[in-house]
């Protein structure tokens, strides 16, 4: 079981998160003509990337805030978590 | 009954207190501190039972969790329980176990003649024999192997027993209470680290228990228990005994499993069977120490072979000779260390050594003791079926490729010393990539991978003062890192006698023109022979070797056999031990209890049950219940005898003529504030948003980003910023998340709160043409007429004295209101509905009146918003604003979503206004077509329409919008019915939705 250092709480189980996909994702801006690749990418297209992987989780049995955990897909290491709102370097 | 292999003084059970336990019927006597192996040694037990696929004779192996044989049932206070080791069961008043694998019983066992037949039984032999013909699986392969294999039996009756779970955290977890796991702990715990200390035996010290040894001019196992009482006085250490940490999984989680009661007769009150420990631990100290490895030889599997070590432990620990006139067979200088044991207690040990020449302190001990030792011997071949009665031995050459002339000799017990194998599965489960030391040819955990340490044995070191001197070290080391105290201890003097280097020498040649079966996992019957074919037809991959021969796949995980295998893959392949590489070791290092691991989470316990706050009245009015999610919901009121169908009918019908109440506690409520609120509605609902007036609901329906529906419902302005929303009783958590993902992720300059108040409302939709004089009665103060309640109006109200808030919403398609009130006044409210309702009739309904009612309406549920559909199929696309953007809507432009023909939502009825259709059946055009029939479309609701009195479905249909009018066949393979059908609208009773408004 993952150990998650949540930003918000501190250091939580990860029975306490849920997963929520890779985390560079960036929605396109509602109202604008987006084409279909586009829009293909954004719902469906993921890399499965073995190695460091930039990916949501919430906390949901905790603060409920969304975060970015930054995991490698095959050794589980986490290095960093961010809050939603901060930007990765 | 005698105890005749019981020595006089000695042992470190209570001989004050004797037990009496069954074995295969018959009684015996042990003390307490026995285990059953060492009872049943103590009084001449050898043969317990027949291996796995020769049904050949088996005794004891090993003393502990080692042991590939002595696999018992156990019957214990009217449970059973099989694949108990006798060799780690402890002893108690009234115990009984059985043999397994045998049958009709152990002495003489019919399966044993697959040892005569053994011509037909090599390796691959599952693979190859019951492959082929397919049709005799069934009738002949599968009977014999389930009457013939087989390690025990499970219980078939519920487990009454109780399994506990525990999440703990600690500073330092130590597995295993050997010399490395003591000084580690002391070191730690002196600096005032949180430790924990995990002994898989009953007894703490591991190997101190049966060295010889000196430790700060104490015993080692004096000092053992010195250092054991002064950790147990520490209130930073936790020392648990019976306690194996089996798996090391991601990020330092260990989890363990304590046997809290299985060493007594029953449990006691209030406790469990056993314990399951989730330990999450900043660091981790692995000294699970080490497993004499065995020597191959002819008959090595005949009850009275055992490992060196163990017959050293049985006289040590136990006070049990394994037999009078021993012979023990070695590489190194351990088999001496029980040869001297046995002289020391009266009994004359010969030792055959396969090294020339060697010499250290201990071989100089046993010569001064007058020990009889043959070097550059072995043993050829055990002689005796269900026990040791001589052993064929010879000398060998220095190559160890010939036999000297064959010579038996007389013997009871074979004791074997083929040098240490490091226990190293926890470190490898932790990912640690092992690699092999030559000099003591077994592998020792390289690199840490995650925060770990392994000393001691575990690691391959077997002199004591260097364990101890380097486990006191990591100790002060790891727990200074953590607590930054840094108390210095004196490292105590050591007394040890020194080893010689072994030999390198693992498997004895056959004798020519014999053909001796010799093993190398003792549980599953896999012998040298075996491994020779499995390389011989082009396995090369060990762990292709190990699946095809079965080798080390038993439930002793190999743990006496993976080496020597190693050895033999790496002799006939010509390669090098860590060339071969090992098969990957996998938790549980041994076999834990499905019990345990399940919990407290079982029958009712499995999930949380949630209840409405109405629950004891539905449940004193005689209400059948169903699970909706995790709520418990009233599917029916039963009177009288009225079965489902017959009660629903009665109750939908009642809405329909009178007025019915239904708890809608478990609908999903959001509280949505700020003054941002209408502007995330009108980005999340399909529909627009901004300009819903304060005191209004409107219905909504919000998609995924790939367009398909993900829930819908009603949102109610309450006021200027701030919303109620409901959502499913099912989609209710996702929903939350999904407007929490936006709100934090994608648009975090919306200005909005959004909370769950799901539980903090008591729900009551009040539908049927007399429920508008109901709501009057109950509210006499507030105007609830057409023009001050309008359709999908809102107001808050006074009930008797609380206030409530009042949705003109409805789900039943009639005339129709919800009341909320806070949770506690829930049940009030309820009765008020009751006692005022009485003169309109009003009857409680369920959610399969609710279910009809909002069926033959053609209101879509979770059945037809089931994760496929999308707003068209729901004919809800009225509702999808093509002015704004919002959630999903770039997807919808798909081609297959724009299709002509895109499936719809119609309809059906029978032809025959008769038969049900059943939910999930197929509508196809030719019901004789052959196989596979076209499918249209699906039938996703049935009820039985109180309006019209006839079944009625709801389905999604290929271009259903073009098929109303069409007659299909609706086929369901699995209920075995074919019904013809006509398409209708789903909007079957009231399609102009005029009975909301009235
Ligand atoms: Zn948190």
């Amino acid at each position: 079981m993952l150990y998650i250092n949540c930003p918000h709480c501190g250091m939580r189980s990860q029975n306490e998160f849920s997963y929520g996909g890779d985390a560079s994702v960036k929605r396109p801006e509602l109202n604008k003509e987006v084409s279909d690749q586009e829009w293909d990418n954004f719902v469906y297209n993921r890399k499965s990337l073995r190695g460091k992987h930039l990916e949501l989780w919430q906390h949901i049995s905790g603060c409920r805030q969304w975060i970015k955990v930054e995991r490698d897909t095959a050794t589980h290491e986490i290095f960093r978590t961010f809050k939603a709102d901060e930007e990765v370097a | 009954m005698t105890q005749a292999f019981r020595i006089e003084n000695g042992g470190l059970i209570n001989k004050d207190k004797k037990l009496s336990f069954k074995f295969n019927g018959k009684t015996y006597l042990g003390y307490e501190g026995d285990t059953l192996a060492s009872a049943l040694l103590a009084n001449g037990v050898h043969l317990v039972g027949r291996s796995f696929k020769y049904h050949r004779p088996r005794g004891f192996f090993g003393a502990g969790v080692d042991e590939p044989y002595a696999v018992v049932q156990l019957f214990r206070n009217g449970e059973t329980e099989p694949n108990i080791k006798a060799t780690e069961q402890e002893l108690f008043e009234g115990l009984e176990a059985k043999s397994v694998n045998c049958w009709p019983s152990v002495n003489f066992d019919i399966g044993a003649i697959n040892n005569f037949l053994k011509i037909f039984l090599p390796a691959g032999f599952y693979y190859k024999t019951f492959m082929w013909p397919k049709s005799f699986w069934y009738r002949i392969y599968e009977p014999f192997i389930r009457k013939a294999a087989g390690l025990g039996v499970a219980s078939t009756k519920h487990d009454k027993e109780r399994y506990e779970h525990k999440y703990e955290y600690c500073d330092l977890l130590i597995a295993g209470s050997g010399p490395s796991g003591l000084a580690g702990a002391y070191a730690a715990a002196k600096n005032g680290a949180k430790v924990i200390l995990a002994e898989d035996k009953p007894r703490f010290g591991g190997s101190l228990l049966t060295s010889d040894v000196n430790i700060g001019n104490q015993s080692g196992k004096d000092w053992a228990d010195g250092i054991v009482a002064e950790l147990k006085k520490m209130p930073n250490v936790v020392v648990k005994n019976r306690s194996q940490i089996f798996g090391y999984y991601d990020h330092n989680m260990l989890v363990m499993s304590e046997k809290v009661s299985d060493h007594l007769p029953s449990t006691k009150k209030y406790h469990p069977n056993k314990r399951l420990w989730y330990i999450r631990a900043k660091e981790v100290l692995i000294s699970s120490g080490s497993i004499e490895r065995p020597i191959v030889f002819g008959n090595n599997d005949t009850p009275g072979v055992m490992l060196s070590s163990a017959a050293k432990e049985y006289l040590k620990v136990y006070g049990v000779l394994v037999g009078r006139k021993p012979l023990v067979f070695t590489n190194n200088d351990s088999g001496y260390e029980t040869a001297i044991e046995f002289k020391k207690h009266g009994v004359d040990p010969i030792v055959l050594d396969s090294r020339k020449n060697p010499e250290s302190e201990i071989i100089d001990e046993a010569k001064n003791l007058g020990i009889n030792i043959k070097n550059s011997y072995v043993v050829v071949a055990a002689q005796g079926y269900k026990k040791v009665k001589s052993a064929d031995i010879a000398s060998i050459s220095e190559d160890k490729k010939q036999l000297g002339k064959i010579e038996n000799i007389q013997c009871d017990c074979i004791c074997v010393s083929g040098f240490w194998t490091p226990t190293v599965h926890l470190a490898s489960q932790s990912g640690n990539k092992t690699k092999f030391k030559e000099e003591i040819d077994a592998f020792v955990p390289g690199q840490s991978k995650q925060n770990e340490i392994t000393l001691g044995a575990a690691n391959g070191v077997f002199s004591l003062e260097e364990t101890l001197k380097t486990s006191f070290t990591a100790g002060s080391e790891l727990s200074k890192k953590i607590t930054e105290n840094d108390n210095k201890i004196a490292i105590p003097n050591v007394v040890e006698k020194k080893s010689s280097q072994h030999d390198r020498f693992w498997c004895v040649p056959l004798p020519k023109g014999k053909n001796y079966k010799r093993f190398l996992d003792f549980q599953n019957d896999v012998a040298v022979s075996d491994v020779e074919i499995a390389l011989r037809e082009g396995y090369r991959s060990i762990e292709h070797v190990k699946r095809y021969t079965t080798l080390g796949m038993a439930t002793d995980q190999g743990k006496t056999s993976n080496l020597n295998g190693l050895q033999l893959v790496s002799e006939i392949e010509n390669k090098v031990v860590p060339a071969v590489g090992h098969t990957t070791f996998r938790p549980p290092y041994t076999p834990v209890s499905i019990g345990a691991i399940v919990g407290r989470e079982v029958g009712k316990h499995s999930k949380p049950t949630r209840k409405s706050p109405m629950h004891s009245w539905h449940e004193k009015n005689d209400a059948v219940f169903v699970d909706a999610g995790v709520w418990l919901r009233p599917r029916y009121y039963k009177r009288g005898n009225e079965n489902l169908f017959e009660a629903s009918k009665r109750e939908a019908k009642n809405v329909r003529t009178n007025v019915g109440v239904c708890d809608v506690t478990t609908l999903g409520k959001i509280d949505i504030k700020g003054p941002d609120a209408a502007e995330l509605l009108n980005r999340v609902y399909t529909n627009a948003w901004l300009k819903l007036p304060v005191g209004k609901a409107r219905y909504g329906v919000m998609l995924r980003e790939d367009g398909i529906v993900m829930d819908d419902g009603t949102t109610t302005r309450i006021s200027e910023n701030h919303y109620h929303m409901t959502t499913t009783t099912a989609q209710a958590a996702n929903v939350l998340s999904h407007l929490e993902y936006y709100l934090q992720l994608v648009w975090p300059e919306l200005n909005v709160n959004v909370v769950s108040t799901t539980e903090q409302w008591a729900g009551a939709a009040i539908a049927g043409p007399k429920s508008r004089d109901l709501l009057q009665k109950l509210f006499p103060n507030s105007d609830v007429s057409n023009e001050g309640l309008p359709f999908m109006g809102y107001m808050e109200g006074d009930l008797f004295g609380v206030k409530a808030r009042i949705y003109r919403i409805s789900f039943s398609g009639e005339l129709a209101y919800e009341v909320n009130v806070e949770s506690d006044y829930g049940n009030f409210m309820w009765e008020k509905i009751i006692e005022v309702g009485e003169e309109f009739n009003i009857q409680p309904y369920g959610t399969e009146a609710l279910s009809t009612l909002r069926i033959e309406m053609g209101h879509v549920a979770g059945s037809e918003l089931d994760g496929r559909t999308i707003p068209f199929d729901n004919a809800l696309e009225g509702l999808v604003s093509k002015k704004k953007d919002f959630i999903g809507k770039r997807s919808l432009q798909r081609s297959a979503f724009i299709a002509e023909d895109r499936q719809r939502i119609v309809g059906v009825v029978p032809l025959d206004k008769q038969t049900s259709i059943p939910e999930g059946s197929h509508l196809v055009k030719d019901d004789k077509a052959p196989l596979p029939n076209p499918k249209l479309g699906h039938i996703s609701a049935s009820c039985w329409s109180v309006e019209y009195d006839n079944p009625f479905s709801l389905a999604i249909l290929k271009d259903g919008k073009n098929m109303i009018g069409q007659k299909l066949f609706a086929m369901s393979p699995l209920k075995n019915k074919v019904i013809p059908v006509e398409i209708v609208s789903s909007h079957y009773v009231d399609p102009k939705g005029e009975r909301v408004r009235s």
